[in-house]
């Protein structure tokens, strides 16, 4: 076994490519899975506009002035706030992905918290708005879990606040004590203690007086508020959610989790279909020793080439349907949608099996290219899930340049706007993805010139 | 088939220095010479498998047959599949004729359904040959066609491949066996270091004093430096 495993690492030695990959692979997804391990930790980036005018912060609440911008400070403390002066900058930053979403307090924020407090009828809710892109399922998920983290903070932090100078002025109302208006202090018998002076005028006078029956109604009172008033402060406690938050989606079709992990499903499986079948059938050509016979007349390169990307591509198309097809049997598919949702499947194939054949010329041997494949494959899928603005900028332009050069994510997106109507639609990724056949086809020819 | 002053070469190194050949109808040409001669490279540009970087062939890759060393033929196929998909790919205008004549020359129809792994290397190397032959061309280029064969299973090729010389074909192989060289071909052609050095009967070859043919193929490389 000592000898196996020696002449097993001379070999290994010997193929530094193959070393050197298999260690790039372990770093590129060691570096991936940090970045995702870490992204709890990192501050997303969002757009912030503050309508509010700078003198009308406060909130008065009895003869205090709660300075809800203090409160409000609790919304950044996991973001990286990027302060914007406009509403259509806010909306600008959550298009273009500089921000994960924007966050825009309303100019009427503290009206509304004032008139809440004042508990002034029934006027509409104090409400916070948050914009943000429905690009996919994660992102929103994203989205909501961070802002409704942070506004659950502040909420918390605002009834606190509420509930502490109201029950102290309870407490003063129930209990009496001392407390100050305008500069002059104040002192408050309280309703404990006016009702204990009743009682006890009422057992100093006689039975026949005529202010007894008023004193008694008095007295009564006083116990009455004093029994319920000491329930006030639960029911001050309740008031846990004083912000509200108002959604609204820049850009894309809301589409649900389920449906986009049904399109994520058909786009890794028509990826691995795709790439297996076109590149491991062009190396095999050159391991049956038969592509030089090939090429030498009946077929032209450029023939053999598109015969594998066909493959790949039918081969994928038919699988992801049959899988599709199962998944119909648990969930609804919109078969309304086939014709659209079949051709993004099959441009897709396309490109898969474009940059499979690509593989299978560079390799020129069928187990180098699967392997290959799959050591490509993973990480630029899992790249491309990456959503916008809760990753550094660095990374994101990884994401970008990822999702560019392979054509993952536009099958994803294709296949997502075939099935389920969603954003950014079907032309935009199709017409990725056939740039990305040609490109690959053509890195495909160029490899064939060491392939015979 | 003429070939006039072929030229090829792999970035700094020349594989092949302006070779000239000719072959008749019906003639057996040999090619031979020690490893890295560049025989397997002027089969290849005869056959239309790599573009000279100067000179000609006469024929056009369609009117040649080439057979490669290796066995280019599909393992998961059987021997009918293999011979009637290259027919189509092809273009011979009667696919099943063709596959069938090509099945009763090389003696295999009784293996016509089997699958190509499951036949000997010297009936998959028939099949190889018949795949090459199946447009009917006037000439067949074979590189190495016994290598790794049996003495029965050579002795059984040359039959065929002597048939098909005997019927008008040109054939020209390349070989390491001098003496299957000698054997069978009508003429030799030494190519040493991309040269051709010599283009004759093995008699001449061999010399005035009638040495063995490896022996004298020994001396001639020797006296011209190699």
């Amino acid at each position: 076994m000592r000898w196996l495993l020696l002449k097993d690492l001379q070999i290994l030695r010997r193929s530094p490519l193959l070393v050197a990959l298999l260690l790039a692979y372990g770093g590129l997804v060691g570096a991936l899975l940090g970045f995702a391990v870490q992204r709890d930790d990192t501050k997303p980036k969002v757009a912030f506009l503050n309508e509010v005018p700078s003198m009308d912060f406060g909130v008065q609440v009895g003869a205090q002035k709660i300075d809800t911008s203090k409160y409000a400070n609790k919304l950044f403390e996991s973001v990286d706030p990027i302060r914007v002066k406009t509403r259509a900058q806010a909306i600008q930053k959550v298009r273009n992905g500089d921000a994960i979403a924007a966050l825009i307090i309303p100019s009427d924020l503290t009206k509304r918290l004032q008139a809440m407090v004042n508990l002034a009828g029934t006027g509409p809710p104090p409400t916070v708005e948050v914009l943000y892109n429905d690009e996919n399922p994660l992102k929103t998920q994203a989205v909501e879990s961070r802002l409704k983290a942070r506004l659950a903070d502040a909420n918390k932090a605002i009834s606190s606040k509420l509930t502490e100078i109201s029950a102290g002025y309870l407490e003063i109302l129930l209990h009496g004590g001392s407390f100050s208006l305008l500069g002059q202090q104040f002192s408050i018998l309280g309703l404990q203690k006016t009702n204990d002076v009743i009682r006890q005028t009422l057992r100093e006078l006689p039975h026949s007086s005529p202010q007894r029956a008023d004193l008694e109604k008095v007295a009564n009172f006083a116990q009455l508020a004093i029994d319920n008033l000491d329930l006030s402060k639960p029911v001050l406690a309740s008031i846990g959610e004083p912000l509200h938050v108002k959604r609204t989606v820049v850009t894309g079709k809301h589409v649900s989790a389920n449906a986009f992990y049904i399109a994520l499903a058909a786009a890794v499986t028509l990826m691995i279909i795709g790439l297996f079948l076109g590149g491991g059938m062009l190396a095999l050509e050159r391991e049956e020793h038969a592509f030089g016979r090939l090429v030498r007349g009946p077929v032209s390169r450029w023939e053999l080439l598109g015969e594998k990307v066909l493959l790949g591509a039918l081969a994928a198309l038919v699988a992801t349907v049959v899988e599709l097809a199962v998944i119909s049997l648990f969930d609804d598919l919109r078969w309304a949608r086939i014709a659209a949702w079949v051709l993004a499947l099959l441009v897709g194939g396309l490109a898969f099996g474009a940059v499979g054949t690509a593989f299978g010329a560079l390799t020129r041997d069928v187990r180098a290219t699967t392997l290959l494949a799959i050591l490509v494959a993973l990480p630029f899928a899992f790249l491309a899930l990456i959503p916008s603005g809760i990753v550094a900028n660095w990374v994101y332009d990884i994401v970008r340049i990822a999702s560019a050069i392979f054509p993952f994510k536009p099958a994803l997106q294709a296949v997502n706007a075939g099935l389920n109507d969603a954003d950014p639609g079907l032309a935009g990724p199709l017409a990725h993805l056939v740039a990305l056949a040609v490109g690959y086809t053509a890195i495909a020819r160029v490899g064939l010139r060491r392939f015979a | 088939m003429n070939v006039r002053g072929v030229t090829k070469r792999f970035g700094d190194r020349v594989a092949l220095r302006d070779v000239s050949f000719s072959a008749a109808d019906g003639e057996l040409v040999a090619l031979i010479g020690p490893n890295g001669a560049g025989k397997t490279t002027l089969l290849s540009i005869c056959g239309g498998l790599l573009k000279a970087d100067a000179g000609e062939v006469s024929r056009p890759p369609r009117e040649v047959g080439w057979v490669p060393q290796q066995q280019a033929v599909y393992s998961k196929l059987s021997v009918a599949e293999n011979l009637r998909l290259f027919a189509r790919l092809e273009k011979v205008p009667d696919a099943d004729a063709a596959v069938d004549r090509m099945l009763e020359q090389t003696g295999l129809r009784d293996r016509a359904r089997d699958e190509l792994g499951t036949l000997s290397g010297g009936n998959r190397q028939r099949v190889n040959i018949a795949i090459g032959l199946l447009a009917d061309p006037p000439v067949l280029l074979l590189d190495e066609p016994s290598a790794a064969l049996d003495p029965r299973q050579r002795a059984r090729l040359w039959e065929f491949i002597e048939g098909l010389s005997g019927r008008g074909t040109t054939v020209v192989f390349a070989t390491h066996d001098v003496a299957e060289a000698e054997r069978h071909a009508h003429r030799v052609l030494v190519l040493a270091d991309g040269e051709l050095l010599f283009d004759g009967p093995t008699a001449e070859l061999r010399g005035p004093d009638h040495a063995d043919f490896e022996i004298a193929f020994v001396r001639f490389l020797r006296s011209k430096g190699h």
